[in-house]
């Protein structure tokens, strides 16, 4: 885990007493709305239908026990008992005062926290791998880049006012687990002849224009990250438009110029930014490294599992994969129980999970993109009383990428942009599949619910993806199959004219009929469709 | 309008003639570039410019911070001036960025910009300025 040194430390909380001054001219009427809305969006404070909403930055997504009771903390002090964690791997407040915001910031500044950069047209919070350094197929652990691109990113005054949000994705297995591709810059950690690299791909992105990013650098030696990626953003903070805000992200200006035009000129950026020094020296890579050394695990081959009790059997099957060292694994906590808002934790809920990384995973935690947490570090040993730990604080939900694990924005119950609720949609879904047998049958299905075009719930990257519209003053909902945001990223396509809730739960379960009726051996929904089409799909869910 | 200046020089009394101007054949040492004009069309030129001011139509549009550091990097001296929608959130990076000269639409308020620019006691990157990146105070 990376620890504040006195520099991380004095900047965190020279932003704090920044903000508080600001809020204090807020309040006393010195700063109209106007002028302090993009000062509060700085810090991560939006306001939303009923309330603010505070976006805490989890960097790449880890976090240890301290945080996270801090995080529970927070939510029962300041807001209604609740977090909600997000896609991006961070942590949303739906009901915030703006006057404690202040305290809140120098609270989260207590144990390393911030709010910074988790939104604006900045560039945000670095996601990663929520397997990482306990993955046994990464190169390495990815986060020490991570933590130095988190460096570079903060308070950067060149990229500060970018054309639009900037994302950043690094991850270093070949199983994409972080949706690298539908990132503004997505790297991808390789190793080539024993030398490190990046293999750095601009320009992905979802929304409006969903777009899966092409390959710009083959092999950057990671030394060179900082250099390169300064020259990636100046090229599209030149270029980036102003005129259109569903036009400005970087991946219209790749897809306006073409990948390679955009190639040459950061090419040619380069070799001018290279010369300037703005690398870290290695040092600084190695201290970083030296916090993120893996937990001292030792190999265990003896251990052995009573797999008597079918439900602790079956959680294992679903939530638990394995470790880079023998005897240890990875257990997945699923915030998707039936019925539930996916991604939501009560403040008890959070302790308990604190407690668990604390006692069985070497004090750490991961949060994943998918809106669940991972403990990554747990002795197989531990397995059971993990186990049921979790039953007892209702966090044993054992459908990890099976239909009901899903995605979901939080729509039209919180966001000022929403078209349509994506909360009640989910649990609707949800319940119609609750049956285990049936949700195990139908095997991984990424189902994700965006409540507008802006795809906060990655809807374009789900197989089934759900996006909430409004037509002619009624939520409606567009259904789309093919979408991926692992390895074999891909963009889902719209399989024909809308839903309403309840139509669109019905075309759900038709759609996962006609892929059972269909399947081969072996065969996910998407398989099924990439191999079939959508042709189908639309003659039964249409009949 | 409000002009602050961090250079001892005089100000320049000119205004600065439109990027197309000097690029045809003018004389002149001062130059305005407006937002979305490619500055790298000066560098040929930079020994005898004095004063070049970039606007900031909307705070919102940062171009002009990569036209200020691609100016400073190839050796520009001068005063480089950031003119237009110039807000007290956003004076550390301008000056960060290179911008010695602030020039505001809107009343900005000398002191506040002091009491910005010293609010942040360290850096983490290295910039178009003396102080050192973190990363340099950390390993020398
Ligand atoms: S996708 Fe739309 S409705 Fe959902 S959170 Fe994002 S902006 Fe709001």
């Amino acid at each position: 885990m990376y620890k504040y040194d006195e520099y991380d430390r004095a900047l965190v909380d020279a932003r704090v007493e920044e903000f508080r001054d600001q809020v204090q001219r807020r309040l006393s009427g010195a700063l109209t709305e106007d002028q302090f809305k993009p000062l509060r969006l700085m810090n991560g404070l939006y306001l939303q239908l009923h309330a603010y909403m505070l976006r805490v930055a989890i960097p790449y997504g880890t976090l240890d026990s301290r945080q996270t009771r801090m995080l529970a903390h927070i939510a029962r002090k300041y807001d209604r008992g609740y977090g909600h964690f997000t896609t991006r791997q961070n942590l949303q407040y739906n009901w915030i005062k703006l006057d404690d915001t202040p305290d809140i910031l120098a609270e989260l500044a207590t144990v390393e926290m911030h709010a910074i950069q988790t939104s604006g047209n900045c560039i945000r919070n670095i996601s990663s791998d929520q397997y990482a350094g306990a993955a046994a197929d990464e190169v390495a652990d990815p986060r020490p880049y991570a933590e130095l691109l988190r460096q570079w990113s903060t308070f950067h005054p060149e990229f500060s006012l970018l054309p639009r949000k900037f994302k950043i994705a690094v991850i270093a297995a070949d199983e994409d687990r972080a949706a690298m591709k539908l990132h503004d810059i997505g790297l991808k950690l390789v190793r080539r002849d024993g030398a490190l690299g990046f293999e750095v791909y601009v320009g992905g992105g979802q929304g409006r224009t969903p777009m899966v990013a092409p390959l710009i650098r083959k092999f950057l030696p990671a030394d060179e990250l900082v250099s390169y990626l300064e020259a990636c953003l100046r090229v599209y903070n030149r270029y980036g438009r102003r005129d259109n805000i569903y036009k400005a992200r970087i991946k219209i200006l790749i897809h306006e110029i073409g990948a390679d035009q955009y190639r040459a000129e950061v090419e040619e950026e380069y070799l001018h930014v290279k010369a300037l020094g703005i690398d870290p020296p290695a040092a600084e890579l190695e201290r970083i490294q030296a916090m993120f050394a893996p937990p001292p695990l030792v190999r265990d081959d003896s251990v052995t599992i009573d797999r008597s009790n079918p439900a602790f059997a079956l959680w294992l099957d679903h939530q638990v994969v394995k470790h880079k060292v023998p005897g240890h694994a990875i257990v997945t906590i699923s915030l998707k129980p039936i019925g539930g808002i996916p991604g939501d934790a009560s403040a008890d809920q959070i302790d308990v999970i604190a407690d668990l990384a604390e006692r069985f995973s070497h004090d750490e935690l991961r949060i994943t993109h998918a809106q669940n947490v991972v403990l990554p570090h747990v002795h197989m040993g531990d397995l059971a009383e993990v186990w049921a730990a979790l039953t007892a604080a209702g966090l044993a939900t054992p459908n990890l990428d099976l239909i009901s694990d899903i995605i979901a924005c939080p729509g039209l119950d919180y966001c000022s942009l929403a078209n349509a609720r994506s909360i009640p949609l989910a649990q609707k879904l949800s319940e119609r599949f609750a049956d285990m047998d049936r949700q195990r049958d139908l095997g991984e299905v990424k189902l994700k619910i965006s409540g507008c075009i802006n795809a906060c719930g990655h809807h374009h990257a789900g197989h089934i993806g759900i996006l909430g519209v409004d037509r002619k003053g009624e939520e409606n909902y567009q259904l789309s199959f093919g979408g991926s945001g692992a390895e074999d990223a891909s963009v889902g396509r719209i399989i024909g004219p809308g839903f309403s809730e309840d139509g669109v739960v019905d075309a759900v379960e038709t759609a996962l009929e006609t892929y059972r009726s269909l399947r081969t051996e072996g065969e996910r929904f998407l398989d099924t469709y990439r191999r079939i089409g959508a042709e189908p799909f639309k003659a039964a869910i249409y009949a | 309008m409000t002009l602050i200046r961090f250079r001892s020089d005089a100000a320049h009394e000119e205004p600065g003639v439109t990027l197309d101007g000097f690029l045809g054949q003018s004389n002149a040492t001062a130059v305005r570039i407006e937002s979305g004009e490619d500055v790298r069309l000066l560098l040929p030129y930079l020994d005898r410019l004095q004063l070049i001011e970039i606007a900031f139509p909307t705070f919102r549009d940062g171009r002009g911070y990569s036209s200020a550091r691609i100016l400073r990097e190839a050796g520009y001296t001068g005063e480089l001036r950031a003119q237009g929608d110039v807000l007290i959130d956003q004076v550390v990076f301008l000056r960060r960025c290179g911008f010695d000269a602030l020039s505001s639409e809107k009343p900005l308020d000398e002191a506040a910009v002091e009491q910005a620019l010293a609010r942040f006691p360290y850096f983490y990157q290295k910039a178009a300025e003396p102080r050192a990146p973190v990363w340099k105070l950390r390993h020398g």
